[in-house]
């Protein structure tokens, strides 16, 4: 979709329904949306969601507020740990917990958004992680066939954006923004500053705007 | 464990590392070793969130937020780094382009097998990166104590704790000792600060060779 100009948080958050599946950008907090994240707690209802980020939040802080309102249903992480409610969320059954590799989730979701239909990786290969998960042996060496993660919606955050969508990341706050900005059906950016199109050095572009379709100015 | 035990075991895992590596390092002692390092012993760090290049820590009042580890601590970049995305990370460890890492266990088991993400009974909710740098790293080296904090023993004859990968360990450094892995066994090639044959035998239930090298410590 085409990126038509800057919109609010608010507006933007309404894109995501009940029962979505919703990437969120950020490695712990740093490069996570946080001011989609507000709105989404403050001005959405949407429920029963699927979050798929490689923390949940800090207690109170980003994906932390969403998991006390209750309205996680599942959460797909690399470390849920960072977030000793989400741990106990996980214990007490409220939240159904899938725990990937933190490399072969970045794969998966990096495979998403390039129609990539499965891949196999040896990490995780007899392992628990392992379990229920097909198998096969390459070049003598046991490998795991991992499919696929896309998303209804991804919320990430961008250092800069240009006004056609065009994003820059800002260093480690890039992380696992430039993939699901690609694996999911509906794209909304915030970004900490939005510059004129022309801005961005064409080479500095880390996600072209064809992935972007809503752009919101941190803030 | 002591800080003692933790600047010991460090200091001569700084030792495992060569001139031009490129290096991951993982929570706990295996950070301790960067301060270690001899001057000629330049290596090049990188953390899994997407950074080639760590410095040291920075001074206080200069912390960016944008620029943490994998431990998500505050860091500096050196001159000559570079940042990239997380798929690109892990391509990078899993596609076999680091020459090192270091990170810690809770137990390695003769053949090489590491545990250090689950212990049963407790959260088993966090697996993080290392997975992917066990399997992926050239060289894998374990910093550990030789034994818990309960005195069970941490090099073990097999895993009794979830594998984080299986035959994948090729150096572990404990408080008393070095092993190395080769041709399939595990040797015992240095006794560290006056440990003896007798102190390592007491708390290794792994099968090993006794194979002494004349010691790396300056």
């Amino acid at each position: 979709m085409t990126v038509r100009g800057v919109i609010s948080a608010t507006e933007a958050v309404g894109r995501v329904r009940s029962g979505d599946t919703v990437m969120v950008g950020g490695f712990g907090l740093v490069g996570a949306p946080l001011t989609l994240l507000d709105a989404l707690v403050e001005h959405s209802d949407a429920t029963d969601l699927t979050i798929v980020s490689n923390n949940i939040g800090e207690p109170g802080r980003g994906l932390g507020k969403l998991l006390r309102q209750g309205r996680i249903r599942r959460g797909i992480s690399s470390y849920f740990t960072s977030n000793p409610e989400a741990v106990a969320a996980v214990n007490e059954g409220r939240i159904e917990a899938t725990l990937v590799p933190q490399g072969t989730f970045a794969e998966a979701i990096r495979a998403g958004g390039a129609g990539i239909g499965g891949f196999y990786t040896p990490v995780g290969a007899g392992t628990l992680l392992a379990v229920g998960k097909e198998e096969r042996e390459i070049g003598g060496v046991r490998h795991v066939l991992e499919e696929p993660i896309h998303a209804d919606v991804a919320l990430v955050y961008a250092a800069r954006a240009d006004a056609l969508g065009n994003l820059w990341y800002r260093r480690t706050a890039r992380n696992f923004n430039p993939l699901m900005a690609a694996a999911a059906t509906i794209t909304i950016a915030e970004a900490g500053e939005v510059v004129p199109v022309g801005a961005l050095e064409p080479e500095s572009v880390v996600t072209p705007h064809l992935y972007v379709d809503y752009l919101v100015e941190r803030g | 464990m002591s800080d003692d035990i933790r600047l010991r075991i460090a200091e001569r895992a700084a030792r495992e590392l060569r001139p031009g590596e490129v290096v991951n390092l993982g929570i706990g002692i295996p950070n301790l070793i960067p301060g270690m390092l001899e001057e000629d012993t330049e290596v090049f760090l990188h953390t899994e969130n997407g950074l080639l290049g760590v410095g040291p820590r920075p001074l206080a009042g200069d912390f960016d937020p944008d620029l943490i580890d994998a431990a998500k601590q505050p860091v500096t970049a050196l001159a000559g780094a570079s940042y990239f995305d997380s798929a690109t990370s892990f391509a990078m460890i899993r596609g076999g382009h680091l020459d090192v890492a270091v990170l810690g266990a809770l137990e390695v088991s003769a053949a090489g097998d590491i545990a250090n993400w689950a212990v049963p009974g407790k959260d088993v909710l966090g697996v993080g990166g290392a997975m992917d740098l066990v399997v992926g790293a050239r060289r894998v080296i374990v910093t550990m104590t030789a034994t818990s904090s309960r005195g069970e023993p941490k090099v073990v004859a097999e895993c009794k704790y979830p594998l984080t990968a299986a035959g994948v360990v090729d150096v572990i450094v404990t408080e008393l000792s070095v092993f190395r892995r080769r041709d399939g066994q595990l040797h015992l090639t240095e006794l560290l600060d006056g440990a003896t044959l007798d102190d390592v035998a007491a708390v290794t239930t792994a099968p090993y060779l006794v194979s002494l090298e004349e010691s790396h410590a300056r």
